[in-house]
């Protein structure tokens, strides 16, 4: 700029640059703003959660008793039992079957990877709400059908089929393992074929070549795939709202909680699922790392130790 | 030669094994999306039977009296646009920021502290706001500062304040990816020849941008249509969205063929507009390799 003599271009130019400057400090004001935005309505739960009034509007001093009363209340806990129990279901067969899905469906024939691909995607764009609906319809239609046949055959000794946590596990499954399939399988595109292939050469079994070489590759995705089902389960309402016949979790309780009106125990309730959030978020990423340079450093040793002459050595 | 029938035998093999691996899957989504999205389809051609519920039939009178209630279908999508817009005008300068603008590792920072309220849960994050825009909340400071009694609390821009809020990440994260991808040299380049600040985000930034806005708008427009718990929690229950529409039909009034003829439209809808997205961006993608070689 400098070098330009024309007047009016320096001119020019220290407008553009003023303007610039402007506009940099008023985007950043404006991020600081909005990450004041997101984070108010936590802080406001987190200091309200220690409030000893049972008023939402005045701190009236520092108390721990709304998390007693959560502690101590039977509702809650049976519903954050059923919680952690649907969600650490929903995370296991997601994952094992949204990875065995991943890693065959390459070596499937075209028109079966096709239509394997369109019901993943189908999975996924279908809203909640309309899973839930359908879940529901169709579970009680098939239960409608079901039960007589099966007090039938057992002479009436069977338990009816009826809506609870495992129909919820059924509809929260569906969409974490498509979930997890697309994670592992883009994660796949990105990996070194090279490794798997030297492992082959080296006469390894396709299932030593799995556990030493490729597993450990894919492994950030499985991971990042199963918290992102644990999380989703634990979180759904909608779902959950629609399928879960008489069996509680933590979102419809709270849901009645808050329609019930101003329950100060709820800040107390999200207090404690923020910081294990949190901590949960900040071990994930740990492993992640450590995973991430093992993968890029140790991968040559798996091949070796993949191939049985590798063991020998 | 025994080589190659070993290989042959190998692949299928192979084929037998993968097979066995995405049986478990296939089942689970003939089971749980197949059936029960059919029988969602039965019923929609269904009559309603005089006490609630289902009655056989086969007709598509469910479908005619979708068209004259079209305000609510038209009332949803309209709503969800303008809150689809009213996000991305509030992240674009985040996403903008984060990407250009900050650097090293205060940028990782910055970004995943923008997911963090999204891990937290949803129905306390909106409840949160319930506290914040009740009569105690910022109403009262407003009062206090002079600006008489203003309601916020069961109003639309409620509604469209925790819609922003709840879905702030899924347009910030996308567009944030894509203009990660900008080369700085570019807008420098691009300054050399002398265009303003404003001319090169129009016509370098925006374009780059281009892929992760198409993105966040699918991914924050399809959810705020099937939005169930922001209109009741902060719009004071009235129907907003077609989510709050479907529960009202299934739970409420129990019209089960109308809410599922419904749920039919919406589900092919929503297929329609990823279908349209994926063209799209095929195209864009297309169209940023040619510019790139020129």
């Amino acid at each position: 700029m400098t070098s330009r003599s024309e007047s009016f271009d320096i001119r020019a130019g220290r407008r553009a640059a003023r303007l610039e400057r402007t506009g940099e400090r008023l985007t950043r004001v404006y991020t600081v703003l909005v990450y004041g935005f997101l984070f108010l309505p936590i802080l406001i739960v987190v200091i309200y959660s220690f409030n000893a009034g049972r008023h939402v509007t005045e701190l009236t001093g520092f108390s721990t008793q709304w998390y007693e009363s959560a502690w101590s209340d039977r509702f809650l806990m049976r519903a954050l039992g059923n919680s952690l129990r649907i969600a650490t279901i929903t995370a296991v067969l997601a994952t094992l079957m949204g990875t065995a899905s991943a890693l065959a469906m390459d070596r499937l024939r075209p028109r079966a990877r096709a239509y394997l691909e369109l019901l993943t995607y189908m999975a996924i764009i279908v809203p909640g709400i309309v899973i839930g609906i359908a879940t529901l319809i169709f579970l009680v239609v098939a239960f409608d059908w079901l039960n007589p046949w099966l007090a039938f055959l057992s002479a009436g000794r069977a338990p009816q089929l009826g809506l609870g946590a495992g129909s919820i596990v059924a509809a929260h499954t569906l969409f974490t393992m498509a979930i997890v399939n697309v994670l592992v399988r883009t994660r796949m595109r990105g990996m070194d074929r090279t490794l798997i292939e030297a492992s082959e050469d080296l006469f390894a079994t396709p299932w030593r070549t799995f556990v030493y070489v490729t597993l450990p590759q894919l492994l950030p995705a499985i991971v990042a795939g199963a918290l992102l089902a644990f999380t989703f389960s634990f979180d759904d309402f909608i779902i959950a709202f629609f399928t879960s016949g008489q069996d509680q979790t933590v979102p419809i309780y709270l849901f009645a909680s808050i329609r019930r009106g101003v329950n100060p125990q709820v800040n107390a309730i999200a207090t404690v699922l923020l910081t294990v959030t949190i901590l949960a978020m900040v071990v994930a990423g740990l492993v992640y790392r450590r995973g991430q340079r093992r993968a890029a450093t140790a991968t040559p040793n798996a091949v070796a130790t993949a191939a049985p002459s590798g063991r020998r050595s | 030669m025994r080589d190659s029938s070993r290989a042959a035998e190998g692949r299928s093999q192979r084929r037998g094994v993968a097979a066995l691996l995405v049986l478990p899957t296939t089942l689970w989504y003939v089971g749980f999306l197949i059936a029960p999205l059919i029988v969602l389809t039965v019923m929609s051609v269904g009559e309603r039977s005089p006490n609630g519920g289902y009655a056989p039939a086969l007709t598509l009178e469910q479908y005619g009296n979708l068209s004259t209630r079209l305000t609510p279908l038209t009332n949803t999508l309209g709503l969800a646009a303008l809150n689809t817009v009213i996000c991305l005008l509030v992240a674009f300068p985040v996403a903008y920021t984060l990407a250009v603008k900050v650097r090293g590792s205060w940028r990782l920072v910055l970004v995943a502290l923008v997911v963090v309220p999204f891990w937290t849960s949803f129905l306390i994050r909106t409840y949160a706001w319930m506290t914040l825009l009740g009569s105690n909340g910022v109403p009262r400071i407003l009062d206090w500062i002079g600006f008489g009694e203003v309601q916020l609390l069961n109003t639309p821009f409620a509604v469209s304040l925790g819609i922003v809020y709840n879905y702030l990440p899924l347009m910030v994260l996308p567009i944030y990816v894509s203009l990660d991808r900008l080369d700085r040299s570019l807008m420098e380049a691009s300054r050399d020849l002398g265009a303003g600040p404003i001319a090169t985000i129009r016509q370098v930034v925006l374009p780059l941008a281009a892929p992760g806005i198409l993105s966040g708008i699918v991914l924050v427009f399809i959810p705020i249509m099937g939005e169930y718990l922001i209109p009741i929690l902060l719009g004071g229950g009235k129907t907003y969205f077609l989510g709050n529409a479907l529960a009202d039909l299934f739970l409420q009034s129990r019209n089960w063929p109308f809410g599922s003829a419904l749920a039919t439209v919406f589900v092919v809808g929503m297929i329609v507009i990823v279908a349209g997205y994926l063209a799209l961006t095929r195209r864009l993608v297309r169209a940023g390799r040619e510019t790139s070689l020129l």
